[in-house]
Parts: C-alpha cells; sequence; structure tokens
C-alpha cells in the first residue's frame, strides 16, 4: 500500500513541475510567437484573429524604404560596434589580467560601471558632452556610444577567458624566440578566440538591439531598426511591425546562434584533424 | 661557508664524468655565470648574493625546499624575473638587458606548457621557425628531435591526445630542438606519477649527455638531484649552503641544513672532552664517541656529529663507536630496515642496515655502532669542520 502511495504521489509532483514548467515556458515565448505568427496574418490589423497566411507584410517591409534604411544603418553600427569593441575588450582584458600596475583593481571595476548606469543616464550624458564641446550629432557618436555600452559586456568575457589562459604558454613562447607581440598574435589570440567571438556576437546583438540611448544620439533623419519601430508604432499597430519584428529575432537570435554552431564545429574539425589514438 | 666562496670563484673540475670537463677546457669560457645576484620583489628578498659559474656540458640541480629560491634564479637566467643586482653571463655575454626572445635558452616547465592549439610539430618548430630556419631543415630537425624523445610520427597529434608524460617529453623536445645555449628545467618531473618520474629522469639525462647541453635543473627532490646531477647547488632562504657534486653534498655536507635537507641526517649534539689525534665528544645522553677531525678542537667547545643512516650497523655487526639503545620503531624495506633507536630518551637515530640474520622489533636493546671517520663534525654554528 504504502510504497504505491508514495509512487502516486511521486507522479502528480512531477506533472505538477512538468505544468509550471510550462507555464513558465508559454509565459516567455507567447510573446515572441504571436509576432512571429500574427507577421503572417492576412487581416490588416496588427492583433488576433487570424484571418489568413499571408506574405504581403513581408513585401510592404521590402518595399519600405525607410525600413530598408534603418536596417541598413542599423546593420553598419552593429558590424563597427563588434569590431571595434571586441579590439579595446581584447586589448582592456590583456592588460588587466598579465600586468600588475597601481590602480589596475580601481580600473577594472571603473570598466564595468557603466554597464550599471542607467542607459538613459548614459544617454543624456554623452549628448550633453557633445553639446558642451560644441559637436554636431552624427553617426559617429552613435557608434561610440554603442561601443561605451557594449565595452564593459565584452571585457567581462574576454578578461574571464584570459585569467584562464596560464600564464606559462606565453613564457614558453618568449623563450622560444617569439617576440612579444608575436607570441601574443600566435598563442594567446588563439586561445582567447572563443571570448573573442562571444564578445563579437554580444556586442553586435547590444547595438542591434538598442533603443534609449539611440534614441537620443541619432543624426537627425537616421533611423535604426529599434527608433524606426518606435517610430512606426506611434502611427498605429500595423501588420507591417510584426513582420519587421520577426526580422529583428531571426537577427539577434541567429546571429549567435550560428556563431556558436561555427565555434563548436571548428573546434571539432580541429580535434579530428587526427585520428584519435590512444595514449599510453 | 667554505664550499661556497671556493666554488664560486672559478669552476673547479669537479663534475668528473661530465663532458668536457677535461683539464685542458679549463680556460675556457663557463656556460652561465652569476655575479652576486640579488632579486628583490618590493621588501621582499628571494636571492641574495648569489654567485655561481657553471662549466660547458655539465648538468647542475638547484636543489631546496620551496621558496628557497631556485626557482627565481632559473627564471632570472630565462629572463622572466628581473634582477635587481649583479651580472648573468650567458656564454661570456651580459645577458641582464637581453629580452627573453633573444636569450636563446632552452626552458622545460613543470606544467609542460605545450600550446594547446598547435600540433606537435608546430610545437616543437615553434623555436626554429623565430630563427627563420628554412621549411624543409624545421621537418628534418623537428623528425630528429621527436626520435631523439622516443614520439617518432607524434607530429600531427595534439598536446590534448598524450599522455603527461609524453608532454613532458614533446616539451623536452621543442627546448633542444633549436640548439639553445642552456637548458632550463624547472621542475619538469613533478607533475608526472612515480614511475614516469624515474623513466624520465633516465631519460633527460641521456639526451643531456648526448647532446652535450649545459642543463640547468631545479627540484626539490633530492633523490632526482643526486641521481642526476653533475654538480648540486644547495638552496636555502635565498642563498647558497652549498655546492658541489652529488657525493660531496651527501657525504660532506656543509652546513646543518644540507645534512638535515639530503637525507635527513642523524644529528648528534654534544661536547668536545678530549682532543689528540681522535676527538671524544661526550653527547647529550652521556654516551661518549670518537671521532676523527680535520683539525683540533678546544675540549669544551660545543659540536654536533652527523652520521648518515647507512652508515650505521646494527646488533653484533656494529663497529667502530658502539652505543646502545631501544628501538623504537622497524620499518621493513624488504633489503634492509630502518630502526628508530632511543638513547635514554634524549637522542636518537635513525639506522638503516641491511638484514641479516633477523629483524630487530620495537623494544628491544641493540647496539650501534659507527666509524670514527664515517661522520662529518659540525661547529656550533652549523657549519663543517675543516
Amino acid at each position: 500500500m504504502k510504497p504505491a502511495r508514495r509512487k502516486q504521489e511521486g507522479r502528480w509532483a512531477w506533472r505538477l513541475t512538468g505544468f509550471v514548467t510550462l507555464c513558465v515556458y508559454i509565459f516567455m515565448f507567447a510573446p515572441i510567437a504571436a509576432t512571429v505568427i500574427l507577421s503572417f496574418n492576412a487581416s490588416m490589423f496588427g492583433g488576433f484573429p487570424m484571418t489568413g497566411f499571408s506574405l504581403q507584410w513581408y513585401g510592404k517591409l521590402m518595399a519600405n524604404e525607410a525600413v530598408l534604411a534603418a536596417f541598413r544603418t542599423s546593420l553598419w553600427i552593429a558590424l563597427v560596434t563588434a569590431a571595434a569593441t571586441t579590439a579595446i575588450g581584447v586589448v582592456t582584458s590583456f592588460a588587466l589580467v598579465r600586468f600588475d600596475f597601481p590602480g589596475k583593481q580601481a580600473l577594472s571595476t571603473l570598466v564595468i560601471l557603466p554597464a550599471l548606469v542607467p542607459e538613459t543616464i548614459l544617454g543624456v550624458g554623452l549628448l550633453v558632452l557633445i553639446k558642451a564641446v560644441d559637436q554636431p550629432r552624427t553617426l559617429l557618436l552613435l557608434v561610440l556610444g554603442h561601443i561605451l555600452l557594449a565595452v564593459p559586456y565584452v571585457v567581462l568575457i574576454t578578461q574571464a577567458r584570459m585569467v584562464g589562459i596560464r600564464r606559462v604558454y606565453e613564457e614558453a613562447a618568449l623563450s622560444l624566440g617569439a617576440s612579444r607581440f608575436s607570441s601574443f598574435r600566435e598563442i594567446t589570440l588563439p586561445l582567447l578566440i572563443p571570448a573573442v567571438v562571444a564578445g563579437a556576437l554580444l556586442a553586435f546583438t547590444i547595438s542591434f538591439d538598442n533603443t534609449s540611448a539611440s534614441l537620443f544620439w541619432r543624426p537627425a533623419g537616421v533611423e535604426t531598426m529599434p527608433t524606426q519601430i518606435l517610430s512606426m508604432l506611434k502611427i498605429s499597430i500595423s501588420p507591417e511591425i510584426n513582420a519587421l519584428g520577426t526580422v529583428m529575432i531571426l537577427v539577434t537570435v541567429g546571429i549567435p546562434l550560428i556563431g556558436g554552431v561555427l565555434m563548436q564545429s571548428l573546434t571539432k574539425l580541429r580535434r579530428r584533424g587526427e585520428p584519435k589514438e590512444e595514449a599510453k | 661557508m667554505p664550499d661556497r666562496s671556493q666554488a664560486s670563484l672559478s669552476p673547479r673540475p669537479v663534475s668528473a664524468g661530465a663532458p668536457g670537463t677535461a683539464p685542458n677546457m679549463d680556460a675556457e669560457q663557463p656556460a652561465v655565470e652569476f655575479r652576486d645576484i640579488d632579486i628583490a620583489y618590493g621588501k621582499f628578498v628571494a636571492v641574495r648574493d648569489f654567485s655561481l659559474s657553471i662549466r660547458k656540458g655539465s648538468f647542475v640541480t638547484l636543489l631546496g625546499p620551496s621558496g628557497c629560491g631556485k626557482t627565481t634564479i632559473l627564471r632570472s637566467i630565462a629572463g622572466l624575473v628581473d634582477i635587481s643586482g649583479g651580472q648573468i653571463m650567458i656564454d661570456g655575454r651580459r645577458v641582464d638587458d637581453v629580452p627573453i626572445y633573444k636569450r636563446n635558452i632552452g626552458l622545460v616547465f613543470q606544467s609542460y606548457a605545450l600550446f594547446p592549439h598547435k600540433s606537435v610539430f608546430d610545437n616543437v618548430a615553434f623555436g626554429l621557425k623565430y630563427r627563420n630556419v628554412p621549411k624543409p631543415e624545421i621537418a628534418r630537425r623537428v623528425g630528429q628531435a621527436l626520435d631523439m624523445v622516443r614520439l617518432p610520427g607524434s607530429e600531427k597529434k595534439l598536446p590534448s591526445q598524450l599522455s603527461g608524460g609524453q608532454q613532458q617529453r614533446i616539451a623536452l623536445a621543442r627546448a633542444i630542438v633549436f640548439e639553445p645555449q642552456v637548458l632550463l628545467l624547472d621542475e619538469p618531473l613533478s607533475a608526472l606519477d612515480a614511475n614516469m618520474r624515474e623513466e624520465m629522469r633516465v631519460e633527460i639525462k641521456k639526451i643531456q649527455k648526448a647532446t652535450g647541453i649545459t642543463a640547468i635543473f631545479v627540484t626539490h627532490d633530492q633523490e632526482e638531484a643526486l641521481s642526476m646531477s653533475d654538480r648540486i647547488v644547495v638552496m636555502n632562504a635565498g642563498s647558497v649552503e652549498q655546492i658541489g657534486t652529488p657525493e660531496e653534498v651527501y657525504e660532506r655536507p656543509a652546513t646543518a641544513f644540507v645534512a638535515d635537507f639530503l637525507g635527513k641526517a642523524n644529528m648528534l649534539a654534544g661536547t668536545v672532552s678530549r682532543s689528540d689525534g681522535q676527538i671524544a665528544v661526550t653527547l647529550a645522553a652521556g654516551q661518549t664517541v670518537h671521532v676523527t677531525s680535520p683539525r683540533p678542537l678546544a675540549p669544551g667547545s660545543k659540536v654536533t656529529v652527523v652520521v648518515r643512516s647507512q652508515k650505521l650497523s646494527v646488533g653484533p655487526a656494529a663497529g667502530g663507536n658502539r652505543l646502545s639503545g631501544r628501538v623504537v620503531s622497524t620499518s621493513y624495506l624488504g633489503g634492509s630496515a630502518i630502526y628508530e633507536i632511543d638513547f635514554g630518551g634524549k637522542t636518537s637515530i635513525r639506522a638503516n642496515a641491511p638484514i641479516n640474520g633477523r629483524i630487530v622489533r620495537e623494544g628491544e636493546i641493540i647496539e650501534v655502532g659507527f666509524d670514527p671517520s664515517g661522520c662529518v663534525l659540525l661547529d656550533e654554528n652549523g657549519q663543517r669542520i675543516s
């Protein structure tokens, strides 16, 4: 009797756990699913019920010059941000991990600080600064702003990896005749690559997604994808926005995914380079 | 410290059997020379006033407990540690200001430090590549080096596919393939398991002899030091205790530290009671022993008699000075046994004696003997009397 009862209790506990888990996942993904599904809705109102399947909103998107311009702008900004931020991140974390200098601890905290300051404050701050030195708002400013936002995260990632790369590798390279630069390029950097890729992807998404700070920084007449969506929303909730949202999701989720898969297959390939022989 | 000054002044021909020790080569340049090196990290002085000259082709070991400065000295040759005073010469060239990558030294680390993302070939070829050796020549020499460490054909493997011992052999190949002026080995055996360690010990020594390369080896393991070295530099707390051949440092320890660190010799404290030809020493427990001394000593002076446990004979075989005591513990080792023997609760002695007849058990009273010349006398400062 007793074991049977315990078994039943166990079954109920499992069912409950399963149910709660399901709810959490629905809660997390329902908005995303709604956006994606509604982007294929034939109705001209951006909400349920579905009236039929259609790709017309994607077609409209493709024909919308403003949207395409915004997409191109965002893409370029994100690419430049990713490249610049990764370079800064690698150099910064190398300095922070490999060298000892007075105030190192303070500096390493300071680098992370912008990540903790509310974005709106940073947005206003940079704007005020630019006004103070009497410079126009340009695309360059927008890129610099995005770099400012992404650097802390990239430094965190690369720093964590750098700590894990033992110094003896560099010492070995130096002792074998490689200059400091060569040993960095041939030893440290390749070992750092996973963090470099992860950092670049993160910087890309941070830049591509950024809304509030971009609203402050963008030059007049320039829209990024998120600000374009915002300005479209001011007019109406058109189904076009759902289509645009789906594209955004594809880019910001897809790129890191592709990056991750690429990384994995790359390391696998390298390992598979030689048939495995048992070490005696 | 008598041995130190002598040894540091000139490369004495103490390294019997080492290549390049023929007397007519005495005038030759030492491979590595330290002149009054000081190394400090902030306020902490890691090495003080270190002088040593190492002859070409010899195998020198820096031996000492952790924190004695031996690794610091090794790293200073490589240029990984800056010296605060003195000079380091490699082949007569002062290298204090030469950056590490221009020093032409081979370095083997405790943790192998093979580049994990490069194949065995690329690891071994690394040093040659930076010396602008043409490609076919690189391939030939890498193959040769891999033959030497008995891992031919492993070119395409990654370090992670090799065992610890194999990795260390590749690391050795990588360090010697470009024929460096000096080979530095920083506790290369410590990370290996016991069986592998012994095999690698022989292997390293063989390769060193075959190539005739000058090797500096750092270890805290006295067995490694004794079995591999032409000369041993025993270090403690940043300075040199003794420099000599393995036999010298073992048989004639210069200080109490050396006697204790190498093989835990018995140290019997006593007072000189008579000094004519042989010295009579009255031990703390009351017994008197007779020992030979290089010079007469004033009665009443405090001395320590140092006797190796292997120099003690036990039971009926006991000869020379005879002491009787109670066995406190017996460790059976097969061919021999280690006895710990107590004399009147004040002095205890470890004797490592072959077993003839039967093993003496705990609690029994036995006779222990040692030859008057089988021991070393230290003065009250722990320095050998000479």
